[in-house]
């Protein structure tokens, strides 16, 4: 129906992820690791990998 | 425990995951043109959607917070709920059921019911289902505000308010499909936020084999961490085992538990009646684009779901034992008291005397309402005395002193020792989610089944399709003001949510059986499978009112005529309460329908029985998609997991 879910995933978790970068790097520091920072990064690359999901599926299946 | 202060960053997130499934809700309104958009997808979701909506329409609150806790006071038994109730169920539905469900193009599981039996059946179910939908988003939104309420201290009304009008507008707008959609979000955001903090958890007590070792300890004497009364003792490997305790006998398990009511009462009739014939679930499959898609989703659901147990009831087990260890400052949440409670001990505590420590812990015990380790008490009154302590010391020892434990809070607790801010934001998000996912799943299937089942069915019938598309639409607004008058009536009442659940079991336990024999039995006649599903659902209350729970006293819990039989836990009589029930069903549909005529022809019964519907031929799709061989492979997945925590 219309909508990829791909896109609104991604770029939420794309957005989110670059906020926990961001503020890792500028409070953040459990059991010795800057979480913040690791855990941005992860959900940077898995938003980063649902938008090319929908871009590749978008490019198959125009709307 | 102290409410939590978010940070910008906290609410950032919050906003952002907010804005998205609202927006969602926006994007899809456009597509939404006839009933069929609105309350089925008109069938057009691909597999991978439907399969994670599948399970995170489950991911309610009872899933997050309930299996944490249930970690805690069960250890790795919990994972029964997965590896021998929910994983061969789905695998069920997927290889068996769904073909009658999606091939009888039946719009809800109580519409297949009328196809298959009668009215009386579909009335019967329908009524059912709309009431405890009603209730159990009703019960989950009543936990999600209160806890809201306690852990950020945000008012009970507009918490409750704020989340069912956000449920509200992207279900209005864009009906099942906005709710589908949302859950797929939603599931990723349930495990991405809550995976740090079973990660953090895990690190902090030293890996898998530490944690073990921990809970081996704890298990010999559990009454040290308040998990048992003094006196039990178990196995070491009580906590750590899923099998050997469960088949050493009730005596020697946490849960109290025996082999046949695990494998029967749980793994079969719960487990099926839940996952096979509850139309919450099956819904989002009903909702795919062909018949394999359909047959598939339960599949695809069941590979995540298989893998839970690691985030949901490992953070139980990571609780106990972080208990267990002194140097970590952490103890499983005490019940939560007022700050006039606590106000009370802690002048109970300044004004007693070290030197007589049995009225001092009488004295405190008292204040508090609650029971007191009374060594940590001494000591408390003793440091006190010795130099004075300040208000907040005193209260942090009351805190530790406390010798019960709220399940409920573990995992709220581990977020608030591992998530600074940032991380605390997300894994709040993470559980607001599960709890709109909650709501959104019940509304979207009550609206369904209210609008097909029972407005269309019984008081407008033969209008055009646009008047039930705007009846979808009034049932969802009434839908969502319905289950804040639940969540209301969950907060009023303490035992509201014990009457729910029990009336929710006595209904379900006997239904897969109506199933059952209705898709694999062509003799199973519409008055048989009616005055069945009534005498399962009458010997279900009279079992209750004749058992009862170990430490139960007779009324809600049970034995209110007579106690003919003690269990020795409320899961125990739970899981044998589902046995009794399904046998009296099933015995009774047999024989009352080898007793009454069949209304229903074998041409009619085409595509609802197994015996007269032609087997679904899978030359043409590739063997990686093909449901028997899916199936068989996540079931040999499942068995090696059972063995691998044996």
């Amino acid at each position: 129906m219309g909508l990829d879910i791909r896109w609104p995933i991604g770029l939420m978790f794309t957005l989110i992820g670059l906020l926990l970068v961001a503020f890792g790097l500028t409070q953040s520091v459990v059991l010795g690791n800057n979480i913040n920072l690791i855990w941005g990064i992860v959900l940077l690359v898995f938003g980063a990998l649902m938008l090319l999901g929908a871009i590749k599926g978008s490019k198959k299946n125009p709307p | 425990m102290e409410p939590i202060h978010l940070h910008k960053i906290d609410y950032t997130i919050l906003l952002a995951y907010v804005a998205f499934v609202i927006g969602i809700g926006w994007m899809l309104a456009r597509y939404m043109k006839t009933s069929a958009d609105f309350l089925t997808s008109a069938r057009s979701i691909p597999t991978w959607v439907t399969g994670l909506a599948f399970i995170s329409a489950n991911l309610g609150a009872l899933e997050l917070v309930g299996m944490a806790a249930s970690g805690a006071k069960y250890g790795i038994a919990t994972a029964h709920f997965y590896w021998v109730g929910a994983i061969p169920a789905m695998i069920f539905l997927a290889v068996f059921m769904m073909p009658f469900y999606y091939g009888s193009k039946a719009r809800s599981v109580p519409e297949y019911l009328k196809m298959r039996f009668d009215e009386r059946v579909r009335a019967l179910n329908s009524v059912a289902f709309a009431v405890m939908t009603i209730f159990a988003s009703g019960i989950s939104m009543n936990a999600l505000a209160k806890l809201l309420n306690q852990l950020l201290g945000w008012d009970y009304n507009i918490a409750l308010f704020v989340c069912s009008g956000v449920v509200l507008l992207y279900v209005l707008k864009g009906g099942l499909t906005s709710a589908i959609y949302t859950e797929v979000l939603q599931f990723f955001m349930i495990v991405l936020g809550f995976a740090p903090v079973v990660y953090l958890g895990m690190k902090d007590v030293g890996g898998w084999g530490a944690m073990n070792h921990q809970l081996q300890a704890v298990a010999v004497n559990p009454s040290v961490l308040n998990l048992k009364d003094a006196g039990i003792t178990y196995a070491p490997n009580a906590w750590t085992s899923a099998w050997t305790p469960v088949l050493a006998g009730p005596a020697h398990n946490p849960m109290g538990v025996d082999w046949f009511a695990m494998i029967f009462g749980l793994g079969f009739v719960l487990s099926f009646g839940y996952w096979c014939t509850n139309f919450l679930v099956v819904q989002r499959a009903m909702a795919a684009k062909n018949m394999t898609a359909a047959r598939n989703t339960p599949l695809v659901a069941a590979v995540p779901k298989m893998f839970f147990p690691f985030l949901v009831i490992v953070p139980g087990m990571i609780a106990v034992a972080l208990t267990a260890m002194p140097d970590k400052n952490y103890r499983i949440p005490p019940p939560i008291l007022s700050e006039a409670a606590y106000a009370k001990a802690v002048d109970a505590v300044k004004s007693a005397s070290p030197a007589d420590s049995v009225a001092a812990v009488k004295a405190v015990g008292d204040a508090l309402g609650k029971k007191v380790a009374p060594d940590k008490i001494a000591s408390l009154v003793a440091a006190n005395a010795a130099s004075k302590l300040s208000d907040t010391q005193i209260k942090q020892g009351l805190y530790n002193s406390i010798a019960e434990n709220y399940y409920d809070g573990v995992i709220l607790s581990l977020v608030k020792k591992y998530c600074p801010p940032g991380l605390m934001g997300l894994a709040l998000t993470a559980l607001l989610a599960s709890f709109m996912s909650g709501m959104a799943g019940n509304v979207t299937a009550f609206n369904t089944v209210f609008t097909y089942d029972l407005y269309q069915a019984y008081f407008a019938k033969g209008k055009s399709d646009h008047h039930y598309f705007l009846a979808g639409k009034a049932v969802t607004v009434a839908g969502i003001i319905l289950s804040i008058g639940a969540a209301y009536f969950a907060s009023m009442y303490d035992n509201a949510m014990d009457i729910i659940q029990l009336v929710f079991g006595f209904v379900n336990a006997p239904l897969f059986a109506t199933f059952l024999l209705g898709m694999f039995w062509k003799r199973t006649t519409g008055t048989g499978a009616f005055l069945g599903l009534f005498g399962g659902i009458g010997g279900s209350a009279i079992f209750h009112a004749l058992t009862i729970a170990g430490s139960n006293a007779p009324g809600v819990k049970g034995g209110y005529i007579k106690v003919v039989e003690t269990f020795p836990s409320e899961m125990a009589q739970n899981f044998w309460l589902a046995a009794f029930a399904f046998i009296v069903c099933f015995v009774l549909t047999v024989v009352i329908s080898l007793a009454t005529k069949s209304q229903k022809t074998d041409a009619e019964l085409k595509g609802l029985v197994y015996s007269l519907t032609p087997k679904i031929v899978d030359n043409n799709i590739p063997i990686y998609q093909k449901p028997a061989v899916v199936g068989m492979a996540l079931l040999i997945v499942c068995v090696i997991l059972n063995f691998i925590f044996w």
